[in-house]
């Protein structure tokens, strides 16, 4: 453990530390473009120099390694005179076309002449170098090589990430471009970090560009709801639409990356939702206020429980489900209606595709958290036997898919129930069945808990209120449970999640304090 | 005075492994086999063997800075990438005495315990490539390369690796990576070669003209070959002259030579009695120097003391009547031209130097223009991974140090008064 003193501050931190990492951790900001905490040092953007005592030269601050006693300076003419003049060179052939270019807002050249430079052109534009402009190079990505700084960032992810090595530095000197080899596009599916570890406008991702710029959007902290393995977000929003998910740094789950088939999840939210309660009598749908079809949907379970008995109601839950909605859901399934007939199933249709990095072919975010939270599969089994059978009155159904059930079956499974209230986010074969139609939040409108495939509980926040006239899942859960005569007197998903802690053995101990912004492995998981 | 390389190079059959053979050639080898290893260090330690590729670093040093332990195998590159500019020595001894450099190689690897040599040689010497290739296939029939050479049970494989034309591939650390198969890049340091090198394993890079060298240090021992230069600066180097003298060409020389002694004694003058104007001492990366400050000697630390280098030796003679201007034109077009792109100072500061000069020798200069120069010269020098920047800064400053007049008199007259003259 070296102590070391920058900038007059003494600080001790772990052995083989690199200043610019050491710095970070005291709270000073050293420049950088090439430096990536997750990829191999390249040293070549010479942005992060310092000055250290007993080097007769300024030093790469993210590849010398604090030692004992040394003594760091990051403040003094001579390291702003380096840092002005690097940035000097780096922008005398970029394009400045800032006012077209979807980095601004976020971009490191921008940041860093606000803060570093300020300083006019000595360089005549038509000296400029110039280079070639929007390339599909493949996959998410658009590739401006004007406006490249040559950091090496993009080649070194594709060499040490994902090992596909599908881009190259191309001719030497102010001439050298990055881009891939002729007629071999990207091929890989994390290529949208790209866009992202790209500290400057030459990879922008074909999804986001020209649709928002970026000082109008929010950020929540969030969790990609595209599979198991529980990617750590960063959701973009304005008003009440989402825009993008960033991947958010999380050491343990997916470190800095996100793939491209999670990118595209935040859609869901936007589009083709149910956003209002809507009762369908005689085949004709009816919005309708929310007491309505609270009112409907308690009685008509009530009914059933009644007149035939807790086996002719079922409940069936969704593992895109946080684990306090799963965690009502069986209360209000086995403490209420006292139905056998409860579980969830995680087989998910369309694509299962899988790799051993991020992918994983459980396409939900929480079957892990419903199976801790004794949720079953075979309850699911059982149940869809019993409506097939026709021994159901009242179905309750959360989400918008039955598990693997084809979409154009579910209508005919379904219509030998005499009612069928669905809960969920989106159009489609369900809530077209449904004879009540309760809008739910989706995970950017509501909070909670998802334990992903490795048993880690991580919370997600939400970005904006819920759309139109949706409803948070707890809040429709308990509104039922109570016209049934449940009692129930939670504040939040955050009152909920003490209360599931309390009960549930593998949550045992953790609160959303605990769980923070990385989550915490559930008892029994690594 | 006595040679240590040239001896026979006037011997067109000296290249052949008979005549080096029969001229004495690999006794030194035997002699090596037959003795300790330790003692091939110590010799090369006492005989102040500074590295021949322009650093001058000593060589004993750097073979010191192997690890100790010899569980991975370690790596012997030579470095024949012969590029800095007004630098011809090493393409001399490949061509006229390849069997020194080969001597020289198995002797070493002898002594560090290496058993696997790169040639990394320059893809523009062709010829000389392939008298190296029969060079080294002579030695295998030989004996003195492959399995057991001469019977000791030390194996050694050589192979000749031709780069692509890279001026930059002669960084050591870029060497590697172009031997690699990869771009030729810098490395950035630490790790050091010596620790993680060529394929990951520890590895000594030796320019040309040090390995040749060893042999002779060998046979007539490093304190002898210390003799022969001056402190610190032992045995003899080759030195190169060119531009317009009487004599160009190589000279072993000892490093107690002044410049004034290798330009009027042995290259026997300017050509039609001209005045000089300038020399650059040690390879186009040298600070350059004016004619009163050629009276000097010629080793390593007396030329740092005047602000310059000794470099690789190659001294280039500018006469009077040349256009300064249009002289480090051609250098920084050079450099712009072989900066690899990698850090951002170099790859965009030599090609913004480039453009400055060819204005100002164009007459388009504008005022400011110097102090631009020098302000550019000052955001390159020592901040990059390798010393290209550094090597295309120190022309850059001591042309403008030196000759300030000329620079300013383009600007002034709009245009150059030497009539675009190099």
């Amino acid at each position: 453990m070296p102590t070391f003193t920058i900038n007059g501050i003494v600080a001790e931190v772990s052995e083989g530390t690199m200043i610019l990492e050491a710095a970070k951790q005291i709270g000073i900001e050293i420049p950088h473009y090439c430096y990536h905490p997750k990829l191999s040092i390249a040293g070549n953007c010479r942005m992060c120099l310092v000055e250290v005592e007993k080097f007769p030269k300024l030093q790469i601050s993210c590849n010398t390694v604090v030692t004992e006693g040394m003594v760091v300076r990051t403040d003094t003419e001579k390291v702003r005179k380096a840092v002005t003049g690097v940035l000097e060179l780096m922008l005398i052939h970029h394009p400045i076309d800032c006012p077209i270019c979807d980095q601004a807002g976020e971009c490191g050249l921008q940041n860093y002449y606000m803060k570093f430079g300020l300083h006019k052109s000595r360089y005549p534009l038509e000296d400029k170098v110039h280079k070639k402009k929007v390339q599909d190079i493949g996959g998410q990505i658009v590739l401006d090589a004007e406006r490249c700084i040559l950091c090496s960032r993009c080649v070194r992810f594709l060499q040490e990430v994902t090992k596909t090595c599908e881009m190259e530095f191309f001719d030497r000197g102010d001439h050298s471009e990055i881009s891939i080899f002729p007629g071999r596009p990207l091929s890989n599916r994390y290529t949208g970090n790209l866009a992202d570890i790209c500290p400057v406008g030459a990879l922008t991702n074909k999804d986001f560009r020209f649709k928002c710029r970026v000082w109008f959007l929010k950020s929540a902290d969030s969790i990609c709801t595209g599979c198991a393995n529980g990617c750590n977000i960063h959701a973009d929003f304005k008003g009440d639409i989402l825009y993008r998910f960033r991947p958010r740094r999380s050491d343990a789950v997916n470190h800095t990356w996100l793939c491209d088939i999670g990118r595209h999840e935040y859609k869901k939210a936007n589009e083709d939702r149910l956003l209002t309660p809507v009762l369908r009598e005689g085949g004709k749908p009816t919005a309708v206020a929310w007491d309505a079809a609270l009112f409907t949907t308690a009685f008509k379970l009530r009914e059933a429980l009644e007149e035939h008995g807790p086996e002719s109601v079922a409940v069936i839950a969704s593992p895109q489900s946080s684990n306090e909605e799963l965690y009502l859901a069986r209360r209000l399934a086995t403490e209420i209606l006292r139905t056998p007939n409860f579980g969830f199933a995680s087989r998910t249709p369309g694509d299962r595709a899988a790799d051993d990095f991020l992918i994983k072919a459980d396409k939900n975010p929480n079957s892990r958290g419903a199976q801790l939270l004794g949720v079953t599969g075979e309850g699911f089994d059982r149940t869809v036997m019993a409506i097939s059978e026709g021994r159901i009155r009242a179905l309750l159904v959360f989400g918008n898919v039955l598990a693997d059930v084809p979409e154009d079956e579910i209508g005919p499974l379904l219509s030998s129930v005499s009612f069928v209230a669905h809960v969920g986010t989106n159009n489609g074969a369900l809530s077209r069945a449904a004879h009540a139609v309760l809008p739910s939040a989706s995970f950017a409108e509501r909070g909670g808990t998802f334990t992903n495939f490795a048993g880690r509980v991580q919370r997600f926040r939400p970005a904006f209120p819920p759309r139109g006239k949706a409803k948070n899942d707890l809040e429709i859960l308990a509104e039922l449970a109570n016209r049934m005569g449940a009692g129930w007197a939670f504040d939040g998903e955050a009152s909920v999640f003490r209360a599931l802690s309390a009960s549930e053995a593998p949550f045992a101990g953790m609160s959303y304090e605990s769980l923070g912004d990385q989550g915490q492995a559930a008892g029994g998981s690594k | 005075m006595e040679t240590v390389l040239t001896t026979h190079f006037d011997n067109g059959q000296y290249r052949r492994v008979d005549r080096y053979v029969e001229l004495g050639g690999y006794a030194a080898l035997r002699q090596a086999l037959a003795g300790p290893k330790e003692r091939i260090v110590d010799e090369v330690k006492k005989a102040n063997l500074r590295g021949r590729g322009g650093a001058g670093f000593p060589a004993g040093v750097k073979w010191g800075f192997l690890p100790k332990d010899l569980s991975r195998p370690r790596i012997l590159v030579i470095n024949a990438d012969e590029g800095e500019p007004g630098t011809f020595k090493d393409r001399q001894i490949m061509s006229k005495g390849p069997h020194l450099l080969i001597e020289g190689i198995v002797i070493s690897s002898f002594a560090l315990t290496i058993h696997t040599c790169y040639i990394y040689i320059r893809g523009e010497f062709v010829r000389e490539a392939k008298i190296l290739e029969e060079a080294v296939s002579e030695a295998y029939a030989g004996g003195f390369l492959g399995k057991n050479i001469l019977g000791s049970g030390f194996d050694l494989d050589v192979t000749v690796h031709r780069g692509a034309g890279a001026y930059i591939c002669g960084e050591e650390t870029s060497t590697i990576n172009s031997l690699e198969g990869k771009r030729g890049w810098p490395r950035v340091k630490p790790p050091f070669p010596a620790s993680v090198g060529a394929f990951g394993l520890p590895t000594i890079v030796n320019n040309v003209e040090t390995i040749a060298d060893v042999p002779w240090i060998v046979t007539h021992g490093g304190e002898k070959f210390a003799s022969l230069g001056v402190e610190k600066n032992g045995g003899t180097r080759l030195v190169g002259i060119s531009g317009p003298v009487n004599r160009p060409g190589i000279y072993e020389l000892s490093a107690a030579v002044s410049l004034r002694e290798v330009i009027y004694t042995h290259a026997g003058g300017l050509k039609d009695g001209k005045a000089l104007k300038a020399v650059i001492p040690g390879g186009s990366s040298t600070p350059v120097l004016r004619p009163d400050e050629i009276d000097v000697t010629f080793d390593i630390e007396s030329m740092m003391k005047i602000g310059t280098m000794a470099g690789t030796a190659g001294i280039i003679v500018i006469p009077e009547g040349s256009c300064m201007v249009r002289a480090l034109l051609v250098l920084m077009n050079f450099y712009a031209h072989e900066s690899c792109g990698q850090c951002t100072p170099c790859r965009e500061g030599t090609g913004w130097l480039a453009r400055i000069m060819r204005r100002i020798e164009e007459g388009n200069g504008r005022h400011g223009d110097i102090e631009l120069i020098l302000d550019v010269c000052d955001n390159m020098m020592g901040r990059t991974i390798c010393a290209l920047a550094d090597a295309a800064v120190m022309p850059a400053q001591s042309f403008i140090w030196k000759f300030r007049e000329e620079f300013d008199r383009h600007i002034h007259e709009k245009k150059c008064p030497f009539g675009n003259r190099f």
